[in-house]
């Protein structure tokens, strides 16, 4: 019994292997109070979130953003107004403080206007996985200064939403390619855009073929299969799967309904309510997204994505020129076209179940 | 491909109203349910002399037993002894690791005495380093086994600090934050706590020794850090078993002029010690341990490696290349002094070689010569054997023609006789 419990060596720096005893306590101590010492810390320092909204042009991706948080984030482009297509993928990134009950959250959303829009699509994902990078590598130089920040400034993408255009039959070689690529990189979750556009049976249908077609090709979209922890978790993370892709509808403009105001689209044959559960599956996604599932997103982009991306990276910084540059993404590995990347990538093993950086370096070069 | 970004700059963060309830308020709920999940750990270095009641207060503290066997007093030297402990209240579960220093202040020679636990902090902070140096690491759900709150137990004396304890101190308020605790404090009365605890915290300013100030920025807990930064040194009375008071039983040490109760602030301040490492300041102090003590051993490890964050043409540096140059410059220095040790056993092995031959042509110079006398020997014995061998035969021979001789003389001999016989007869007769 007690060489169990006397630790460690003579030598007095060996830390012992945490035999852990569990002690019968006799009265109240007051250890829970570090669960609203945790909150008050984590209330004045604030919450950061960065969503990114992929998608092409009018599948209603500003009005969705606007809907989520009701708030005007960005100016949804109305039809019929000259804005002129860009030519090439641009990114445009809007950050707002936004405040509820005294919780601040830092709201980054970064859009993609261009994406898919041109004739010849051909990697049109490079630049947003180049974005995406951009932003784990900026976390990286900041993580292995010699001084470091005390809170270093989080803009990695936490989430990002793809807009499934509603054609009701399955997904394209488009979505398929950039979501190959991408689920490898960053949460990924999928929406089937202006589901208004469909009936029940139809999105029914519509979403089994997606949910097919994503299994043939493995892509693990959130929440991952491989990434429940337990029980509890994979329930809820079950029903949450079944639902995948949500059929969203988006509006931010308010109308008269029985007498109460709500945020809907109002057409010639009614009004299509965006909050309730019979028209579309907004709540869902605004729960998954917001409500339950937040802090979940920036544990797992910190804890899997992010690790994944730094020991790629480290792996192979013996082969650069020093010093990586910020904004210049040449060192940084781009993904090639092709399943190669598939290959440097970590890809999430179905059989995993706990979350850490994946076992790649078999993989590897 | 460069890709463009249009950003607006930091300073420029925007201010938006919401027109709903969104629902992220229950973010912080969100993460403590996450925290929850992962449990949490506290680690607590309890230095002070043997005897001083470091066990019995952790017992009081956390309010269980721990069952340690009191440490004898002839420590050759100071020793840490750590141990895990799980303990779970309502839905939060707590790693508790208490480290014990054993032997502290009983050598005579006291010199070394706050080595073994600098020591012992620094292999904490290092181990965390290699493992967030790791290229394949797993943070979230490593043990942390840093120093959160190292309790100081001063002896009450009732006059000043010892010089032991202000060197101790002095080294350990870089590494760790230090709340110094009066131990024993049923044994000074009360004019003379009040003295002994200014003339504690005088000595400490005037020696420089950085304690652990409780954080006043937050404006729920400032008023409550602020009156209890007062008392400092908390004077304490350790004790688990419980006496009856009232109609109560609590915890007290019972003694013949009264007894002293543990939870009564009028006696001592255990209860204050409890709010502020347990119910208050927990969470402070697992950060100020994570953000300054570690950050500043990790920069002072990484400065003394050779790491630079800016070289002197400020173009940024890449700690993890640096690091690989290192790495190979040290494996390579390596790799040369294995190669020379392997030329030396080489040449040793050479040098052996030669030895060896030369003892044994020696050898066989010895043992041709050996056989050679042996050669000759034998063939001289073998001579006189021949020589034996011919005398005799000669003998052999003359023998028997003695022998011939012999019988030949015999026989005629005997005739003779038996002629003398016969001639003697007639004498015998005559008789």
């Amino acid at each position: 019994m007690d060489p169990l419990r006397q630790s460690p060596s003579p030598s007095s720096s060996e830390a012992s292997s945490p035999r852990t005893l569990s002690c019968e306590r006799l009265g109240y101590v007051g250890i829970e109070a570090v669960l609203d010492q945790l909150k008050i810390k984590a209330m004045k320092m604030g919450f950061e979130f960065n969503i990114m909204v992929v998608g092409q042009s009018g599948l209603g991706k500003s009005t969705m953003v606007n809907t989520l948080f009701k708030s005007k984030i960005w100016k949804s482009t109305m039809p019929g107004l000259r804005v002129p297509m860009p030519q090439t993928l641009q990114l445009h990134s809007m950050t707002h403080v936004i405040e509820e009950n005294g919780v601040k959250l830092k709201l980054t959303v970064t859009d993609t206007p261009g994406f898919g829009d041109q004739i010849n699509n051909d990697k049109c994902w490079d630049p947003i996985l180049g974005y995406i990078n951009e932003q784990y590598e900026r976390y990286l130089q900041e993580e292995i200064l010699i001084t470091r920040q005390r809170h270093i400034p989080d803009t990695r993408v936490h989430c990002c939403i793809y807009f499934v255009p509603p054609t009701g039959h399955c997904l394209r070689p488009l979505d398929l390619e950039f979501l190959q690529r991408l689920c490898r990189a960053v949460n990924v979750v999928p929406v089937i855009a202006r589901a208004d556009s469909l009936t029940i049976e139809e999105r029914e249908a519509f979403r089994h073929r997606i949910q097919d077609d994503l299994k043939t090709h493995s892509i693990e979209v959130y929440p991952q299969k491989c990434f429940d922890e337990d029980v509890n978790d994979k329930i809820l993370n079950s029903k949450i799967r079944e639902r995948i892709p949500f059929a969203v509808v988006g509006a931010d403009r308010e109308h008269m309904v029985n007498g109460r105001c709500v945020l809907g689209r109002k057409t010639k044959w009614g009004i299509i309510e965006v909050e309730n559960m019979a028209h579309c599956e907004f709540p869902l996604l605004r729960d998954l997204l917001i409500r339950s599932h937040l802090q979940d997103l920036k544990d797992i982009t910190h804890n899997v994505h992010y690790e994944n991306y730094r020991i790629i990276r480290l792996k192979e910084s013996h082969a650069l020129p020093r010093g990586p540059g910020w904004v210049d993404l040449a060192p940084a590995p781009s993904p090639a076209p092709g399943p190669a990347p598939t290959g440097t990538r970590a890809s999430p093993g179905p059989a995993k179940v706990c979350r850490w950086a994946e076992d790649n370096s078999d993989e590897d070069f | 491909m460069a890709v463009a970004v249009g950003r607006p700059s930091n300073e420029e963060l925007r201010n938006l109203s919401l027109s709903g309830h969104v629902g992220f308020d229950s973010l912080p709920d969100q993460l403590v349910n996450k925290s929850t999940s992962q449990g949490f750990c506290f680690n607590i270095l309890c230095v002070g002399e043997t005897g001083i009641g470091k066990s019995t207060l952790m017992d009081t503290l956390f309010n269980t037993k721990f069952e340690s066997d009191p440490a004898t007093h002839n420590e050759p030297g100071v020793r840490l002894k750590a141990r895990s402990y799980e303990l779970q209240e309502s839905n939060v579960r707590l790693k508790l690791t208490i480290v014990d220093t054993v032997g502290f202040g009983d050598q005579i020679n006291k010199d070394d005495s706050y080595k073994p636990i600098v020591e012992y902090i620094d292999a904490q902070f290092e181990a965390y380093l290699q493992e967030e140096l790791k290229i394949k690491r797993s943070l979230f759900n490593y043990h942390d086994t840093r120093i959160h709150a190292c309790l100081y137990f001063i002896a009450p004396t009732g006059h000043s600090l010892k010089s032991l304890d202000l060197v101790t101190m002095k080294k350990l308020d870089s590494k760790v934050n230090i709340i110094p605790i009066i131990a024993k404090a049923d044994t000074i009365a009360k004019n003379e706590l009040h003295k002994f605890k200014s003339k504690i915290m005088s000595e400490l300013v005037s020696n420089g020794v950085q304690i652990y100030q409780f954080p006043t920025d937050e404006e729920t807990v400032a008023e409550i850090n602020a009156t209890m930064s007062v008392h400092l040194p908390f004077a304490v009375v350790g004790s688990t078993e419980e006496v009856k008071i009232g109609n109560k039983m609590a915890k007290a040490r019972q003694y013949p002029w009264g007894v002293v109760q543990v939870e009564n602030e009028n006696h001592c301040d255990f209860v204050k010690l409890r709010e502020m490492l347990i119910r208050v300041n927990m969470e402070d102090l697992r950060e100020q341990t994570h953000t300054r003590h570690y950050e500043l051993y990790r920069r002072c490890k990484l400065e003394e490696m050779g790491f630079k964050d800016t070289d002197p043409d400020s173009k940024p540096f890449s700690l993890q290349e640096t690091y690989e140059a290192k790495r190979n410059e040290f494996l390579g220095e390596l790799q040369k002094k294995e190669e020379e040790m392997r030329q030396m056993f080489v040449m040793r092995v050479k040098e052996k070689e030669a030895e060896l031959k030369e003892a044994e042509k020696e050898l066989h110079e010895k043992f041709d010569l050996l056989k050679r006398t042996h050669q000759e020997e034998k063939k001289k014995v073998e001579d006189k054997k021949k020589e034996l061998e011919e005398e005799v035969n000669n003998f052999q021979k003359k023998k028997a023609a003695a022998q011939l001789l012999q019988s030949q003389a015999q026989q005629s001999g005997a005739q003779q006789t038996k002629k003398d016989k016969d001639k003697k007869n007639p004498w015998l007769c005559t008789e």
